[in-house]
């Protein structure tokens, strides 16, 4: 049985419908992320699990237990908010113990409890700390000890990296991903970082609009998205027109090919093909076998350090292609405005209804 | 040349603030009954004068009864008005904290007349203490609501929120989250509201019945220039106590805020 359960939620802050039907399944021990733009209902959702927001319509049940007028003190998931909301009144110690007032256990058996949690996320020893001695990313760790120091079942993560640096964040993606495996404990992550939602999690929602768009596996989400959407939010993907004629695909610029029938996104009809930069490839710096052909123009150039974008125009597609390459020591960098030799693999080819 | 002028300015500026003040206490040390130059000699008779006044204590006592409670109720209210105006949208928002402010620029006397008819021929009651501590929360609460908005708006909401997360009842997350933190800004109501009533005048004036507050009580002695020294007294007593009080909210405040990490931005002083 699922963990977390919710059916045909709904919900609506006066015209606005914020959440339009949200079926979704978390098992217990899995990391889990909603992912999607800004706007989208994905903290909404999250909110609706910690019990801040109410619901409209539908249910939700944790540990098969119905949500409904449960109060956030008396749900099983604790909060990680965006902006921390460490007490600035309180020490770190102090701020760990909040959740550990109503509890049972005796002053020492809570001193060890808050000192393990302490440890648990790298702070040990700042207990007596104030909190604005403390750096952006060790208020996130008391964050963290504050919520997991009362074992809940679930842990709620309202888009808490985004304040950091770029270094710090990449830290505590890895540090999230070790806690989680180490307390077992059910993370839902909210975040509109697809690379973070990738990195970190087992599995991940993409949301559009108040509803879900597809739920999958980084892998499944990647290379077979649901739609032409979630395509376009996921990474990079070059669409070209497409027309089906005698059970070949006709790709504007590329040419023609035979795909598979998984290759087909959702139901047919006129049809657009989708093809990420990585899939194809400029036979000038690195050949590749069994690799259509096609000609165009280099348009521009982005040198990335490690790789290289370029942006193709093919000869009768508005706009243009972007290719990318992986830089080898010794690889070529082709110039601006030079023609260009694109391979690509018809077996990469998504299809999508136009 | 120009930073002469401005020095000039600055000086005038300072001794038009201060120069009455200044006043006070030399003419309370001053032997001579008649507040006029050139002084008599150094005195401390009419702070004794004071001491064995029980007309003039009564008053003292009359108006901080009047001050705390007046001042203690207003907050109360601003706290529930500044609180609810900061966490929730509700209808006729603008229009009831709009309605809660207007009284900051009521004239005191329509304030005064007002609640001396409703409380004579409406509710056909003796006026007395009670009716001015009654209109000093109506003139004071929009002055703790200004003070407390800003303190209740520039908290987190995702503070009290946390705190509900982390197992605490509405109330408790209330009384350990948000009241400790909003605590420098009850200070500083709380002073500016006891101020005000402190030293009130015009509405007192008309409510006060038989028990006068401090303001009027000195304004009755006028009529009498021969105790008008006790006044000079008084008022250096006074001053005296507010300078003490304010330093000493100041030196709350800062070490509240330090506590809290905050940027000092200067405060109420």
């Amino acid at each position: 049985m699922s963990l977390i359960d919710l059916s045909g939620v709904q919900k609506w802050y006066g015209e606005y419908h914020a959440l339009r039907g949200i079926d979704l399944q978390i098992a217990a021990g899995e990391f889990f992320s909603l992912l999607g733009p800004s706007g989208c209902g994905k903290t909404t959702l999250l909110r609706t699990i910690a019990g801040f927001e109410g619901i409209d319509a539908g249910t939700l049940r944790i540990d098969g237990l119905d949500m409904r007028g449960v109060t956030p003190d008396r749900r099983p998931t604790n909060m990680v908010f965006q902006s921390y909301a460490i007490f600035p009144h309180l020490t770190v110690a102090q701020n760990v113990a909040y959740g550990l007032r109503r509890t049972a256990d005796g002053r020492e058996e809570k001193a060890r409890r808050v000192g393990e949690a302490l440890e648990m996320v790298g702070l040990g020893g700042y207990g007596g700390r104030r909190p604005h001695e403390l750096s952006g990313g060790q208020r996130q760790r008391v964050a963290l000890a504050r919520a997991l120091v009362l074992r809940p079942k679930v842990l709620l993560l309202d888009e808490p990296l985004s304040a950091l640096d770029r270094k710090m964040r990449e830290t505590m993606q890895s540090e999230l991903r070790r806690l989680q495996r180490q307390v077992g404990i059910t993370f839902i992550l909210v975040t509109h970082d697809q690379e973070e939602a990738l990195i970190m999690s087992d599995r991940v929602a993409v949301m559009f609009e108040g509803a879900i768009a597809q739920v999958a596996s980084p892998q499944a989400l990647y290379s077979r998205p649901a739609d032409r959407r979630v395509a376009d939010f996921l990474g990079a993907m070059n669409f070209l027109p497409a027309e089906v004629r005698d059970g070949r695909v006709e790709i504007a610029g590329l040419g023609a090919c035979e795909v598979e029938p998984e290759q087909v996104i959702g139901a047919g009809g006129m049809a657009e093909a989708g093809m990420r930069p990585e899939a194809m490839t400029m036979l000038d710096v690195q050949p590749g076998e069994g690799l259509r052909e096609a000609a165009g123009t280099i348009a521009d150039r982005a040198y990335y350090g490690d790789m290289t974008y370029y942006m193709v125009e093919l000869p009768g597609v508005p706009g243009h292609v972007t290719v990318s390459m992986k830089n080898r020591p010794g690889s070529a960098v082709l110039d601006v405005g030079a023609p260009a030799r694109i391979g690509w693999d018809p077996r990469a080819v998504l299809l999508f209804p136009a | 040349m120009s930073r002469r002028w401005l020095l000039l300015y600055v000086v005038l500026y300072m001794a038009l603030l201060y120069a009455p003040i200044a006043l006070l206490p030399i003419f309370a040390f001053n032997d001579g009954q008649v507040i006029a130059f050139p002084l008599q000699g150094f005195s401390t008779r009419w702070f004794e004068g004071l001491w064995t006044n029980r007309t003039l204590h009564s008053a003292l006592w009359n108006s901080l009864v009047v001050a705390v409670i007046s001042s203690v109720l207003a907050v109360v209210l601003g706290i529930c008005a500044a609180r609810a105006s900061a966490r929730y949208a509700f209808r006729g928002q603008g229009a009831v904290m709009g309605m809660i402010m207007v009284p900051l620029v009521l004239p005191e006397i329509i304030v005064g007349v007002s609640v001396l008819i409703v409380v004579n021929t409406v509710l056909g009651l003796p006026l007395g203490l009670w009716a001015v501590i009654a209109a000093h929360v109506l003139i004071c609460t929009p002055f703790a609501v200004a003070v407390l908005s800003g303190a209740f708006q520039s908290l987190d909401p995702a503070m009290e929120e946390a705190a509900r997360d982390l197992g605490e009842t509405p109330w408790g997350a209330f009384r350990t989250v948000t009241l400790p933190l909003v605590a420098p800004g009850i200070v500083a109501s709380l002073l500016i509201c006891f101020t005000i009533s402190l030293d009130e005048f015009i509405i007192a004036f008309f409510l006060t019945g038989a028990s006068p507050t401090l303001p009027v009580y000195i304004w009755g002695l006028l009529r009498f220039p021969a105790d008008l020294p006790i006044v000079m007294a008084l008022g250096t007593l006074l001053v005296l106590a507010s300078i003490v009080l304010l330093t000493m909210a100041e030196i709350f405040r800062r070490r509240g805020a330090a506590r809290a990490g905050r940027k000092d931005s200067g405060g109420f002083l």
